[in-house]
């Protein structure tokens, strides 16, 4: 069960021609894939491009409809590997994930594909992960273009164009028989636009043509020597096919500008950021109108070297927007301007950030520079921004102090099942001293932060295990520690990590977080999931895999809210003198996606009148001492800190905030660790039966006896 | 031409807002209000590993609709794109309309130059979600809301500042409601107060709680509550934090308001402040430092009901010998002030048979009610998490048979086996209100105990030593006084205050007669406070020296 439901919104993907539709990035990309007639749709998901596999799960209907076959990918380069069917079929492809780790992942495949070339169109959407949110390496997916000889769309972030280079994507790979990848830059996936809309394509071949008359052509299989033809094929036929079609498509766009000595060259994607620069320098305006010629490149790979010599023919400087490093199109132009001799003076990276995102102010400065060198007259306006940071007026002449502003690392959502599983690995680590952590990708990298700071690396998706491999010794007095959650264990952690250590006699403790779902990526199922769904099969315990490549020591723990059993089963795992890989499966549900399942199932049986009991938990303020020792081992959110209510205390006590789902957390932690006598569980009995009202009676009253004396003798002491 | 100065540009608004709260939504219908009324609107956001705790800006900018003669000022040249080009980052400087949907976000987005007095609009949510490093501060880690307010006064063209949170609350709604109906009532954007509303209604859940949000919003801007940009005294704004918990400065302003009010009664009329059993020792507060009055009247109270008016009386008689040495008795007093808080603190440890206590009174299980929002034929459950260790009973035993327990392993393997998995006591039922009660009323047993005995002599000790000190150096006195504060949690918690304590109090040894001796001292106890594992202490307290001291003997709590 995907962490959002798209049902209401794919309705809008039956919509026929001319129909203005007014949607987020992804579902216009879903919309254009129908549209351009495509046969096959995988994938893996990952920000931002979650939501496109969970648009196009709840469209299987319509996908259905269309005979177009769609699967969840079991990684990356599955979903790549995929498009091998259109090797020899005519058939349109798309897959999609995320980049660049998902391009890492996958570039085995793509590099085959890339070398036989495809004769359906091949497209790869790329969820481009790079800035400010982003939780993965910074890097390119340029390199992985250049090096395999795909192309590259990079449109502007505008819905119409994104949905326009889907169709032209696939006409590209057509034309020039070479997979094209469509980098989707992270705040386009979620940009909300409009464009028109045209009918749905039925695929003209269908999945079932193709498998029902299976043909091949070894001249497209990859081993020589007709993978040395391949390399000359790239360069003499695909490459000049691909160029052809741009050109005469007009892919890219030069906008003339009124100063034609000068100019300036951009990726597609940052078109809106520089035309707001332009703007906010009294340059251009909403409509595009920049008194700077630009040259637009929606395709940035491959560079049209004719494209170039004629938009630079006549004009003494001329500036690239190219965001992230190494600057290989500032490189590329160089050559091209050098070969054919033109003294046009180039810049880039001088004037412009080396590294980082190119922001609205990042682009402006630059921008500016550039311009303040070769047109100073043409800036007509000075944005505050342009400001030195002194003076009063500049928006970074900022009133608050720096220490008043603290970060907001992410960290576990309230009740999240695996904030156990780490409270209870520092209470182990008490006993049995401290351990290296090899820690993997998914929320289970949080436990990296505060308050846990446990772990040390993380070496991709599914390579905790793989990630201790080195750190293995017969002669050391403790083992290594490796996690994995179970979305990396299927994605290839059970044979990269589980079956390299049971080879290698590796003696580490994996622990495998199992919470039924692809958490991380927004709650999408994986093979060992608990839920029954249509289409898919689940329920394949983590354990029993392990065991099947050779693991002999495994336990799995099915309640990791009982911190006192995760630490005990830790320590055991830690101390046995079991040679081999140890395997704890820790498993309980995300809450999340618990608390989507539920809530709904709670609101229905109060309505029908039955007994249903709602936990939460709190602490006694007075009893409480403020050292907030159960906040350093838990970091819940729902687990804060108010005002002291004592009059002569001054520090702050913890509180439950009324977001407290009742995990149970605090109490089991309170108890594995011995905090504190403050905490407490309510349990709020909710259309209580009989017996619960004749109960509560009962010992109101005897409550009412009970402490008649000792309020008696307090009330001699204290003012009423 | 410079269309963008002059005024030809979309309206941009920057919403800052923590994962799960809804800023989305928030998003959302505001390009749906702007769409239905002709604009070309544009939402993008980050969200990434934010949508965990963190914090996202969604980014809008709302383009209105072009007459059909479009462009006023008759540019020649044709558009080159046939509707605008939004941009996809809020530019600093240059954005109309910053939401927040709580203070510290507010602070953010300031200091990431979003809002600016020249232009913004500023609406923000006046609550505090505490962030993970104010929170795992072993002493007080919160940073100042009012300096985050005056920066949110100064970085604005105009503040709408109030608890979005507590009105959605209130509503029973989410605050991305009550904060779209504050951006209504702002006037920041050219739509009526319908147009706003009908986005919720199309959009069709829990239309009504988020209608009555939205109108607790819209008043809330449009009643002029918010401080104006001049009078940067600015009215009180209760500054609540997230729901269930109560505000930071709110509290803080109640109990200072309570402690004026206090000192003024206790000034004419102590005997009213305390219970009629006590009146004889409050009449003899008189005699003491009026600013430290109020406070000793609260430790009158609590010492006696945590033990008996003797007790009550002992406390009195040793704040009173921190009166006869304070050098500012007729003013400001804080060395007896200090003294009185810390000394009630300290003589009210928290031993079982405390602990017991304040689990039973009324008050207690009446508050719990409150809290869990327990409607009229609803039946509350209270369970507590409790864990009693082999040295806690002890502690509580007389010390001829305390001693004997305490060496014995036996008697430590019972107590492990029994309770080292924790127990869970209801206390709202027959058995487990009987089991608290009892041990509540094991009160007189108190004096003779183990731990009583242990307390009391490391209390006088540390009298002693500031008692001593005052007479040369009351600043420093006063800040070993003030080193009760690290003797605080349970556990190993407690026995690392306990390690600290002894280490300050041997610099305090140390410091006497030294430059500076108070501000170093408060130093080392900010140092004892830093961190779980007292490195920062010892790295501070590194040429000091540890030497063999009565405060490291049997005497530390363990």
């Amino acid at each position: 069960m995907a962490e959002r439901s798209f049902d209401g919104e794919v309705q809008l993907l039956r919509s026929g021609a001319g129909s203005t539709l007014q949607v987020e990035g992804i579902l216009a990309v879903t919309k254009a894939l129908l549209q351009s007639g495509v046969a096959y749709v995988g994938g893996y998901q990952g920000a931002p491009i979650s939501h496109l596999m969970d648009v196009l799960g709840d469209a299987r209907e319509i996908l259905g409809e269309l005979d177009v076959y769609f699967e969840n990918s079991a990684s990356e380069a599955t979903a790549a590997a995929m498009l091998a069917a259109s090797v020899h079929y005519p058939l349109r492809g798309a897959v999609t994930f995320k980049s660049t780790v998902g391009l890492n992942v996958a570039s085995d495949a793509l590099a085959n594909l890339a070398s036989g070339g495809v004769q359906g169109g091949a497209l790869i959407i790329l969820g481009e992960d790079y800035g400010e949110g982003s939780s993965i390496m910074q890097e390119r997916s340029h390199a992985f273009a250049m090096k395999s000889q795909m192309w590259l769309l990079d449109p502007r972030p505008n819905v119409s164009a994104i949905v326009d280079a889907v169709e032209t994507g696939f006409e590209l790979s057509e034309a020039s028989s070479t997979p094209v990848m469509l980098d989707l830059r992270l705040r386009s996936c979620h940009l909300h636009g409009s464009f028109v809309a045209k009918d749905n394509r039925r695929p003209p071949m269908t999945v079932k043509d193709a498998i029902e008359h299976p043909t091949r052509d070894p001249s497209r299989i990859v081993l020589p020597p007709a993978s040395f033809l391949h390399e000359r094929e790239k360069v003499e036929d695909r490459w000049p096919a691909a160029v052809r079609f741009i050109r005469e498509r007009g892919l890219n766009e030069v906008i003339a500008g009124d100063h034609g000595d000068v100019g300036i060259i951009t990726q597609g994607g940052l078109y809106n950021t520089l035309n707001r620069s332009l703007e906010l320098l009294g340059c251009s305006d909403a409509f595009g109108r920049s008194d700077v010629p630009l040259y637009v490149m929606n395709v940035t790979y491959p560079v049209v070297d004719e494209e170039i010599l004629d938009f630079c023919a006549g004009k003494r400087a001329v500036l690239l927007v190219e965001e992230g490093q190494p600057d290989y199109i500032e490189q590329n132009l160089n050559a091209i301007l050098r070969r054919a001799g033109v003294t046009t003076a180039l810049h880039g990276k001088d004037l412009l950030p080396v590294a980082g995102e190119y922001t609205s102010a990042a682009v402006t400065r630059g921008v500016a520079a550039f311009l303040r060198r070769y047109l100073p007259d043409a800036i007509e306006h000075e944005p505050a921004l342009l400001r030195d940071a002194e003076d009063p007026a500049s928006p970074f002449a900022s009133p608050v102090a720096a220490d008043a502003v603290l970060p907001r690392p992410p960290g576990l959502c309230t009740g999240c099942p695996e904030r156990p599983i780490f409270s209870g690995l520092k209470l182990a680590e008490r006993e049995t001293g401290a351990h290296h952590v090899s820690a993997d990708i998914g929320c289970h990298l949080f436990s990296t932060v505060a308050p846990f700071h446990l772990g040390a690396t993380t070496m991709g998706y599914g390579l905790g295990s793989a990630g201790a491999a080195a750190l293995n010794s017969k002669d050391a007095d403790r083992r290594t520690i490796a996690v994995m959650g179970d979305g990396g264990f299927w994605h290839n952690g059970l044979t990269s990590g589980v079956g390299n250590a049971v080879f290698n006699e590796n003696d580490q403790l994996l622990v495998v977080v199992d919470n039924a779902y692809s958490a991380a990526t927004g709650g999408q199922d994986v093979l060992s999931s608990q839920a029954q769904t249509p289409n898919r099969s689940t329920q394949h315990p983590i354990e029993k895999a392990a065991r099947g490549v050779g693991v002999e020591w495994a336990r799995t723990i099915d309640d990791t809210y009982d911190v006192g059993a995760v630490r005990d089963s830790f320590v055991e795992a830690l101390t046995t003198d079991e040679p081999g890989p140890k395997l704890l499966v820790m498993q309980s549900e995300c809450q999340l996606n618990r608390q989507r399942r539920v809530k709904p199932e709670m609101r229905a049986a109060l309505k029908e009148g039955k007994r249903v009991v709602r936990e939460r938990f709190g602490v006694d303020a007075e009893t409480c001492t403020g050292d907030h020792a159960c906040i350093r081992i838990s970091g819940c959110p729902s687990l804060s800190i108010k005002s002291n209510p004592d009059p002569l205390r001054t520090d702050p006590v913890a509180t439950v905030l009324d977001s407290c789902v009742g995990c149970g957390v605090c109490g089991t932690n309170a108890h594995a660790a011995v905090l504190c006598p403050s905490f407490y569980r309510t349990d709020v009995v909710q259309n209580p039966t009989r017996r619960d009202r004749m109960l509560a009676r009962l010992r109101a009253w005897w409550i009412k006896v009970a402490s008649r004396g000792i309020e008696r003798r307090a009330a001699r002491f204290e003012v009423s | 031409m410079s269309s963008w100065s002059e005024g030809r540009r979309p309206l941009t608004l920057a919403i800052l807002a923590l994962g799960g709260e809804g800023g989305g939504v928030l998003a959302d219908w505001i390009v749906a209000t702007a769409e239905r009324a002709g604009h070309h609107a544009q939402t993008t956001s980050v969200a990434g590993v934010a949508q965990r705790t963190g914090a996202t800006v969604y980014y809008v900018e709302l383009f209105p609709s072009q007459p059909s003669a479009e462009s006023p000022t008759a540019d020649a040249r044709a558009p080159v794109r046939d509707e605008p080009v939004m941009g996809v980052f809020p530019t600093p400087g240059e954005v109309d309309v910053v939401i927040a949907s709580e203070l510290m976000e507010c602070g953010r987005a300031v200091q990431r130059g979003f809002s600016t007095a020249d232009r913004t609009t500023l609406i923000t949510s006046t609550n505090r979600v505490y962030s993970i490093d104010e929170k795992v501060a072993m002493g007080d880690g919160r940073v100042d809301d009012a300096a985050l307010l005056d920066a949110a006064r100064n970085a604005s063209k105009r503040l709408v500042a109030a608890d979005f949170m507590q009105l959605a609350e209130q509503a029973g709604s989410v605050i991305s409601a009550s904060l779209f109906g504050g951006l209504a009532g702002s006037g920041a954007l050219p739509f009526a107060r319908e147009q706003f509303e009908a986005s919720i209604r199309v959009s069709g859940k829990a239309v009504d709680a988020s209608l009555a949000a939205f109108a607790a919003g819209f008043e809330a801007a449009t009643a002029d509550a918010t401080p104006s940009p001049s009078s940067s005294a600015a009215k009180l704004i209760e500054l609540p934090i997230a729901p269930g918990a109560a505000s930071s400065r709110s509290t803080e302003e109640r109990k200072a308001h309570e402690e004026a009010e206090r000192t003024a009664i206790a000034a004419t009329d102590p005997a009213s402040l305390v219970g009629p059993e006590l009146r004889d020792l409050a009449e003899r507060v008189g005699d003491l430092p009026p600013a430290a009055r109020s406070t000793i009247l609260h430790g009158l109270v609590r010492t006696a009901v945590y033990q008996d008016h003797a007790y009550a009386e002992r406390y009195l008689e040793r704040v009173a010998r921190f009166a006869d040495v304070d050098p500012e008795r007729a003013g400001d007093a804080r060395l007896t002030r200090e003294a009185a808080r810390h000394v009630a603190l300290w003589m009210c440890y928290q031993d079982t048979i405390q602990v017991a206590t304040q689990k039973v009174r009324r008050k207690r299980m009446e508050r719990i009610r409150d809290e869990s929002h327990v409607r009229p034929g609803q039946l509350v459950q209270v369970r507590e998490f409790l864990h009693p260790q082999a040295e806690e009973i002890v502690d509580t035993m007389p010390t001829w048979l305390g001693g004997r327990l305490a060496r014995s392993r036996a008697f430590e393997r019972v107590v492990h086996a029994a309770t080292h998995r924790g127990m869970i006591l209801n206390t709202s039922s027959v058995v487990g209100y009987t089991l608290l009660t009892t041990m509540a009323r094991a009160r007189p047993l108190r004096p003779r105990s183990v731990r009583f005995v242990r307390e009391q002599a490391a209390i006088e000790r540390w009298l002693a030593l500031a008692l001593d000190v005052a007479r040369t150096d009351a600043a420093l006195a006063c800040e070993i006084v003030e080193c009760q504060r690290v003797l605080k949690g349970y556990g190993s918690t407690y026995a690392h205050g306990g390690e600290s304590f002894a280490t300050l109090m041997d610099a305090a040894d140390a410091l006497v007669g030294a430059e500076a001796a108070a501000t170093r001292m408060a130093d080392l106890r900010d140092a004892a406070l830093a961190d779980e594992d007292g490195a920062a202490l010892r790295t501070k307290i590194h040429d000091t020296g540890a030497a063999e001291s009565p405060w490291r003997s049997p005497a530390s709590p363990t």
